[in-house]
Formats: C-alpha cells, structure tokens, sequence
C-alpha cells in the first residue's frame, strides 16, 4: 500500500469532515434545543457561499485590496446567513412552537423552507455553477507538505479547529451558553428560571448560520465553484454526521464529522466514488439501526 | 386471597438517579389498591416498569390472572396490555384528532383481529366484528356516562370527562387488572364523589382490580382494600387504611402533606 | 395595535427584508464577461411587497384558530356541507363522474395527457396519505417506490416482454416487498430520523439506478416501454391515450375506495392512534412496528402501480424522474389537500399539478410556490384546506339499540 496515497486520502477526510462539522454543528445545536431536524440549514450555508461571491465579485470591481475583499466579503456572508437562519425561525418554526403544533408539522415546514430557499436563489440568480475565486494562497512555507495536504486544506482544517474552541467557550462560559444548556436539559425548568427562551433559540439559530456560513465560504473557496444545489447534498451528509456523533451534543457533532468524512474518503479512495453517497446513507443507515444514539450521544428513557 | 400481580426486588435506575428500590408488591383478585407517596416517589416510574413502557433494571413482575404465574417483564406494552394489564396516564394522553367513541375503539383494538384484508373487503366477518366493537364501545361510553360526547372529538371535551374517557379507553381493553395513574387529579369535589362511587362500579360491573396512584387522601381511605406506600422508591408502608393512617412511617413521610 | 404601530412595524420588517434580500436578488454577477447587473426594481418589489404581507402575516396569525376549537369551523366550509349531505353528494359524484368519462371526447389529447400525470399524482398522493395523513410517518423518499414499480415494468418488458397488465399488480406487489424490507429496520426509528432515512433510502435508489449502467441503462435510461394493448389490439395513438386515461381514472377510483375502507377500519384507527400518541397507543395493545409496516408497505405499493402507469404513458424512463423533489412534490399535494382527508388530497393533487401546467408564466416559479405552501400551510392551516372530519355514528337512544348510519366520508 502507497504511504503517500493512504496519508492524502486521510487529510482529504479531514479536510471533508471539517466542512461537515461546521455545518453538522448548526444541526446539532438547534436540534438540542428545539428538537427540530432543521431541513432548511444546508440552505443557510448555499446562502453564505452566494453573499460570498457576490459581495466579493462588487468589491473586485471596486478594485479594494485582496485582504479587504477576502475580510469584507467572508464578514458578510456570515452577517447575511445569520440574518437568513434567523429570519427562518421566526417565519417557519416560531408560530409552529407557539401553537404547540406536532413535530411532524415542523419538519414539514422545514423542508418548505428549504425547498423554497433553493428556488429563491435559483430564480434570482443561476442555474449554473459559478466559478468561485481561490481566496486562500498557496503558503510558500507550506510547499514542502502540500502534496499530502494543499494550503487550502490547512486553512479550514486551522479555521474549524478556531471554531470550535470559540464555540466550546460561548457554550462552556458565557452565560447565554448557559441558558443554552439549561433550555436543552428542561425547557419548563429554564423559562422557570428566567431563561427567555425565544431570545436563546434566536441566539442558537444565529451561532448556528454563521458556522455553516464560514463552511460555505471555505468550500466553495476549496472547491472552485457553486450551485444553488450546494446545501442540500452537503447538509445531509452533515446531518448524517450528527447523528452519528449523536444529535444534539456538540463534540459528538464533532467526531461524527470526522468519522464521516475519513470512511467516505478511503471509501472512495479504495472502492468507488460513484458509489460515495450510497455509502454515506447506508452508513447512516446502520448506525440509526444498531446505535441510535449515536457515538457521543446517550440513551434517554422518554419520560412518561 | 389469590393474587394477580405479584412485583418482586424492582428496582429501575435513571443512569445515576434510583427511581424505584427493592419495591415488593402484590395485588389481589378483586381488590382495589392504592399506591401512595409524596411527589417524585416513583409511582408513575412504578406503573411505567409493569406496563412495559420502561424496562425495569432489575426485578421480575408475575401476573397470574388465572393461577398460572407468568413473568411479564421485558415484554413490550402492548403484549403486555394484550395479557390483561390497562392503564390511564396522569397527563391524559387520548387520541386528539379522534372522536370519544373513535377512542374507545382503539381500545378495542387488542380483542379483535379484522385485517386489512378484511377492511378493504369488508366481509361479513369484519362487518360483525365492526359492529361488535361500535356497541360495546358505546356501551362502556354509557357506563362512564359519556354517551352525550360520542361523536365529538375529543379536544372539545371537559377535563373531567376526558379523564374518564381514558379509563373508558382504557376499560376497552378488557384488562383483569387496571392502573389508573392519579384518576382524581384536577377534579373538583363534586366529580371525585362521583369517581369514587364509578371506581367501584367498575370494579363490580367488570369483575377486575383496580390498582391506583392517588394524592387524594380522602379518596384513597375511602376506596382501598389494601394500600402501599413508597418514599424514594422504597415502600414504606402497607396496609389497610386505618393500618396505615397510624402508621409512623407514612405520617413521618407525608409531614407537611395532609394525612386524613 | 394601533395603526399607527402596524404601519411603524410592518415598515421595519419591510426594511429588514430589504436588507436580507439584497445581495441575492439586487445584484447578479456575471462572472464570465465580469460585469453586475444592479436589479434596484427587485428591491423596490420587496419593500412594498412585504410591508403589505407582514400586515397580512400578523391578521393572520391573531386569527389563527386556537387548538381544538378549530373542528367547529372546519365544519361549515362548504365542501365539508356537500359531502355530508347525501342529496347533494350522490348528484354531484354521478356529474363528476359523467364528466370525467366524457373527458378524452371533449377535451384534446394534449389536455388529457395532462389529465393522465395529474391523477398519477392523486393516485400516489393518495398512498401518501396512508403513510402520512394516517399512520403519521414521513416519508420522504416515497419515490423510490414510484422508481421500483417503473423499473420493474421497463425492465421485465425489456428482458422478458412482460405486458402492462402483468406488470402493474407485479410493481405493486415488488414496491410493498421493497417497502416492508425497507421499512421493518427502519421503522423503529424517532418519526424525524425515519424522514432522513427514508430521504437516504430515495436517493441510494437513484444512485444506483445512475451507476448500475448494466442493470438500469444508466443515466440514459430506457425507452420504447409498450403502452397498455386492449384485448392484444394495438391502438392508435389517440387511442391508447384515452385508454390510458381511463385505467388511471379506474386505479384512482380503486384507490379512493381502499383509503376510503381502510381509514374507517379497525387498522386505520390503528394508524391514527399511532399518528396521535405512539405510548398511548402501544398500551392499548396495538404493535407498532406491525402497524408502522402496514402502512408503509401499503403506501409503496400505490407508488408502484403509479410507477408501472407512468413508464407505461411516458414510454421512456431515466433516473432524472425519480429525485427527491418528486417525493417533496407529492408531500405537498398530501399537506395542500389536508393530510388524512381523501377529498382533500385529490384537490390538493390536481390544484397543484394542473395550476402550474395551465399558467405557464406561472411555471417557472413552481417550486419555490411549494415550497412557501408548505410553510404556510404548515403555519395557518395545518389541516389542508379540506380537514379530514371523523365518521359520525348514530345511535338510537330510545330504543337503544344502535342502528349504525355510515355517513359518507371525506
Ligand atoms: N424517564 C426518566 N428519566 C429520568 N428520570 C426519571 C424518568 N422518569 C422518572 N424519573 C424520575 O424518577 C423519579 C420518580 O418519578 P415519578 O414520575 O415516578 O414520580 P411520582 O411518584 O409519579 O410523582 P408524582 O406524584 O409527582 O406524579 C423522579 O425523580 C423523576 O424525575
Ligand atoms: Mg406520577
């Protein structure tokens, strides 16, 4: 077996795992505390990728500074997606919650929003990939190693690890990550307690959007190219991680997205890329079979 | 006296938090019981393990409704329900896009067996059989006097009222033994008079026990044969109600809490 | 609210939203010859336009119908009255009935091709509404079924020249074996995993169907699929049209009438219990996992047939007609129509399939119109616009004995 081969086929997993992450963890995040698979987040990170090109094609005319555009264009996005995520709950899920209407209700709404999310932009903009400029340089001082992994790659690998140390301590200590918590554990208790529950899934939704809007730009930058489609395929696959990590906690999002994006890439590596996507769904398959709680995740008794 | 359930060493774990301990019980043929306990004693968590809704962590529950002892735990609920064991839930979990008689029926569920053959057919067999189920639901509706609600969904129903559809619901199943998990709560005076007098009804008209949770002392002295007292998932106290009203243990547990 | 405060607020989310929609729908980028198209009247559009829907939106939501009081209500829409009252409903079922065996005579081939995909949509929306509207289950990959029953009929003609009437029970039975194998992992899930997993089971189907070049044909598909013969007589084109037109208005009558029996029966209870309460349900004795598979399986099945008719009038069948968005489409005629209301879904089927076929200018904007039904169904009217109201039975109460009245059923 090649070393080089195996080693460029696991920073390939990495690098995908790290995408699914970012994403997997909007996922996460608002299923631990509404309980709602948000059908519509994959959506959200199309949306971050689009204001991306956008923003920094207008600035490129404008004839602004590299840095500037990469800085300006990168900070919109997320601004715009973390608009979007919460503009979405306020339309889609709020007045579902207020009514006390069942899951399967939600869910319905959910993939409303996503349906229409990607006709929104398909009919507003394009059909057609668009080419995405490469923002990310190829380091000098990176040349050495990056036949096993690119520059691009290293900086979302670097960019997801900063996340998710920022997204440990929102979570760990600040005190909305606090009431974020306590929402997740017991809803009644935490409104009880003073919690503003609206105003935390809010907050949720937001941290949420702006992740998938930095993996959205990290992409697309990787990828050279982006679609109106982008979000669907990428969020079911990020789904797919957080289940497997085990839905609604954080550093399962986590590992779930790793273990995912390392069995698709030596999958495809050694067996066949026509197939990669059935294998990530009979992947998930599985693991909802023999352990629904996924990795990370605990088995609860349902209060009765 | 010939007993029906007899719980052995139950003991059912919430990771580190010890719902129920040990808990030894035993209903009798006939009897009304009463479990008994101040909040977060384990009933319901109680009700939950020998209706196969949780899987008690340890212990073995035996019914023996005709004198043969059967172990019954880890079955699911409804085979469980299927051997003769109904329940009420203490936040009333009806059908909510049926009507009351369409809940009842449900009830039915378990002592016919039309398919969906049958349904498209609609052969004589289903026919009679739809129609056996249409008359004893209504007839368990009149004996629970709820004949005016028939057709009504029941969202539209008063509180009192769907209380006593579960135990409508519940009767349907033809159980030998029904649990009614906190029958009086939210009741007001009048409608637990009236609860009191329809617990024995049914228990006369339908030949069964009647095991239930209750906080209403009143209630509780005044129906039980026997009653069972936990406290931490423990039992703390058996007896009849004059035994357990002197009891210090009870009295001990339930200071603060009103002891008739 | 004041007015004053209407206007203030519904300026503010006018402004937000002009905000929110600007990059996408203000400014396109051409990236090829590098120039932006700057669209200003697009913004223009949704500031005036959502000032007027936020005060739409907020009339609405205060009107919403608090829960269980909304029965009353649903009751006196009045296509509720006319099912309900048996003088009116038999002369109404005998016209539609007339008129639509007169369809193919008096309108154009064209017009009843169309008429033909519209009901294969109400006949797949109907086996939906099983899944969904009764035994409460997502099932978001319901196409793959549809795929199942027109790859059997394409497949099974082309290596073994299996006629049309054979395949159709064949692609049933083959969708209900692939339902159930699907299903009895599966459907122990939670209710929103078994949406994923249904959606994953949808797409691996595609996939397959893209990759296995030497089973399926690839992405080119198959054609040359026999139209149905009658009596071994080939038709005319024409025809065969009507003939076809006539087999789908028999199997959605089929259809009707076995959702019809199925949902008053001692197993349609059984499914709207489990819709309602799973807990609840399981102790009355009801095995969930049984109950769940019938559904499930019973619903492939109507997909398959579905699947055998549209190869059989398509004539050519690729994977592209299987994605995920058909399945999304036939989701929102069940969710449109009201779930669990047969009158409703056939609505809701044939509004939704023939309103973007007839305004083409309309067309175009299709999914995202989906996509907000969706939602806005979901937000004001989570019944469908005809609600599934429960058999009503009668009883004697003097004689007591109780004379059952079967009233006729939405
Ligand atoms: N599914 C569960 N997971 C974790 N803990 C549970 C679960 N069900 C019950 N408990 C805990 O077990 C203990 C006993 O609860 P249970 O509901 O049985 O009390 P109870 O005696 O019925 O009280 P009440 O009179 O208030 O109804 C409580 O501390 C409760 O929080
Ligand atoms: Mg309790």
């Amino acid at each position: 077996m090649d070393f080089d081969f195996l080693t460029y086929l696991f920073f390939g997993g990495l690098t995908r795992g790290s995408i699914y992450a970012l994403i997997a963890l909007g996922y996460t995040m608002v299923y631990g505390i509404v309980e709602l698979i948000n059908f519509a987040h994959g959506e959200i990170y199309m949306i971050g990728a689009f204001t991306g090109l956008i923003i920094s094609s207008v600035l490129t005319m404008l004839g602004l500074p590299i840095l500037a555009i990469v800085v300006l264009s990168a900070l919109t996005a997320i601004i715009y997606s973390c608009a979007y995520g919460y503009t979405m709950e306020k339309i889609a899920y709020k007045p579902l919650r207020d009514s006390n209407a069942p899951r399967l209700s939600a869910l319905i709404s959910a993939i409303g929003m996503s349906l229409f999310l990607q006709n929104y932009v398909l009919l507003a903009q394009t059909s057609d990939f668009l080419p995405f400029p490469n923002f990310i340089p190829d380091f000098e001082f990176w040349e050495p190693y990056a036949h096993i992994l690119t520059s691009p790659e290293l900086v979302i690998l670097i960019t997801t690890v900063i996340v998710m140390i920022c997204l440990t301590i929102l979570i760990k200590f600040t005190k909305i990550g606090k009431a974020m918590r306590a929402t997740s554990q017991d809803k009644v208790m935490a409104v009880l307690m003073g919690v503003n529950i609206n105003r935390v899934i809010s907050i949720t939704f937001i941290v949420g959007s702006a992740t998938a809007a930095i993996g959205g730009i990290l992409i697309a930058c990787h990828i050279g190219q982006i679609n109106f489609y982008m979000g669907f395929t990428a969020g079911i696959k990020a789904f797919v991680a957080a289940v497997l990590g085990g839905i609604g906690s954080i550093p399962g999002a986590v590992l779930g997205s790793f273990v995912l994006g390392l069995t698709e890439s030596f999958f495809a590596g050694y067996f066949s890329s026509d197939y990669e996507d059935v294998f990530a769904f009979l992947f998930l398959v599985l693991i909802l079979i023999f352990r629904p709680s996924g990795i990370l995740g605990r088995a609860e008794t349902k209060k009765v | 006296m010939k007993s029906i359930l007899k719980v052995k060493n139950l003991t059912m774990n919430f990771g580190g938090l010890r719902a129920l301990h040990n808990l030894n019980i035993s209903i009798n043929k006939k009897e009304i019981a009463a479990l008994i306990g101040p909040n977060g004693a384990g009933k319901t968590t109680f009700f939950n393990c020998i209706t196969g809704i949780y899987k008690p962590s340890n212990g073995d529950i035996l019914i023996s409704p005709k004198g043969n002892n059967e172990k019954i735990n880890g079955l699911k609920p409804n085979i469980i329900t299927k051997k003769g064991l109904a329940r009420t839930f203490q936040n009333i979990r009806l059908f909510t896009s049926m009507t009351a008689l369409e809940n009842i029926m449900v009830g039915c569920h378990c002592v016919t067996k039309a398919g969906v053959i049958g349904a498209i057919l609609n052969n004589k067999s289903t026919k009679a059989e739809e129609r056996l189920i249409i008359e004893k639901s209504y007839f368990i509706l009149k004996e629970l006097g709820l004949e005016i609600y028939v057709n009504e969904l029941v969202t539209s129903l008063p509180y009192g009222a769907q209380k006593r559809l579960e135990i409508a619901r519940a009767l349907a199943t033809e159980p030998f033994l029904l649990l009614l998990d906190e029958p009086a709560a939210g009741l007001n005076p009048q409608e637990t008079n009236e609860l009191d007098e329809l617990i024995l009804k049914i228990r006369e008209q339908n030949d069964i026990s009647i095991l239930l949770i209750e906080h209403d002392m009143k209630l509780v002295m005044s129906l039980s044969d026997n009653i069972h007292v936990v406290d931490y998932g423990k039992k703390i106290g058996e007896g009849t109600p004059k035994e357990i009203r002197n009891n210090p243990a009870v009295i001990k547990a339930y200071l603060g809490e009103e002891v008739v | 609210m004041t007015i004053k405060n209407q206007i203030k607020k519904s300026f503010l989310v006018s402004l937000w939203f002009m905000f929110l929609t600007f990059p996408i729908l203000v400014i396109q980028v051409n990236t090829v010859e590098n120039v932006i198209k700057w669209r200003w009247l697009n913004m223009i559009g949704v500031g005036i336009g959502s000032f007027f829907l936020s005060i739409l939106w907020r009339y609405m939501l205060e009107k919403r119908p608090e829960k269980g009081k909304q029965t009353k209500k649903y009751q006196l829409f009045f296509l509720n009255n006319i099912l309900h009252e048996k003088k009116i409903f038999f002369p109404v079922i005998i016209l539609l009935s007339l008129f639509v065996l007169c369809f193919p005579y008096i309108f154009s081939m064209y017009q009843t091709n169309i008429m033909i995909s519209a009901l294969i949509y109400v006949m797949m929306g109907l086996g939906l509404n099983i899944v969904i509207g009764l035994a409460g289950l997502l099932d978001l990959g319901y196409v793959a079924f549809f795929a199942v029953g027109a790859y059997s009929y394409a497949l099974l003609n082309y290596h073994y020249g299996l006629i049309f009437w054979i395949a159709l029970p064949l692609g049933g039975i083959l969708a209900l074996i692939f339902g159930v194998i699907l299903g009895y992992p599966v459907l122990r899930l939670r209710g929103d995993y078994l949406a994923i997993v249904t959606l994953g089971f949808g797409e691996i189907i595609r996939l397959v169907l893209e990759n296995w070049n030497d089973f399926s044909f690839g992405p080119s598909g198959i054609s040359n699929i026999p139209k149905p013969c009658f009596l071994g007589i080939d038709l005319s084109l024409q025809g065969t049209t009507k003939y076809l037109f006539y087999i789908i208005v028999g199997m959605v009558a089929l259809t009707i009438f076995v959702t019809n029996r199925l949902q008053n029966s001692r197993i349609g209870r059984a499914w709207i219990a489990l819709k309602d309460d799973e807990i609840a349900c399981q102790a009355m004795g009801i095995n969930k996992g049984k109950t769940k598979l019938r559904a499930f399986g019973l619903g492939a099945m109507w997909a398959g047939m579905g699947g055998v008719i549209f190869a059989a009038k398509t004539t050519f069948i690729n994977p592209a007609s299987f994605t995920i968005w058909e399945s999304v489409i036939i989701l929102c005629t069940v969710v449109l129509g009201g779930m669990g209301s047969i009158t409703g879904v056939v609505l809701g089927a044939l509004l939704l399939i023939l309103l973007p076929e007839y305004l083409r200018a309309f067309s175009e904007f299709r999914m995202i119109i989906f996509g907000a039904v969706l939602v806005l169904m979901m937000v004001f009217r989570p019944g469908g616009i005809i609600k599934n109201v429960r058999r009503i039975y009668k009883f004697d109460p003097i004689l007591e004995k109780n004379s059952v009245k079967n009233e006729v059923n939405s």
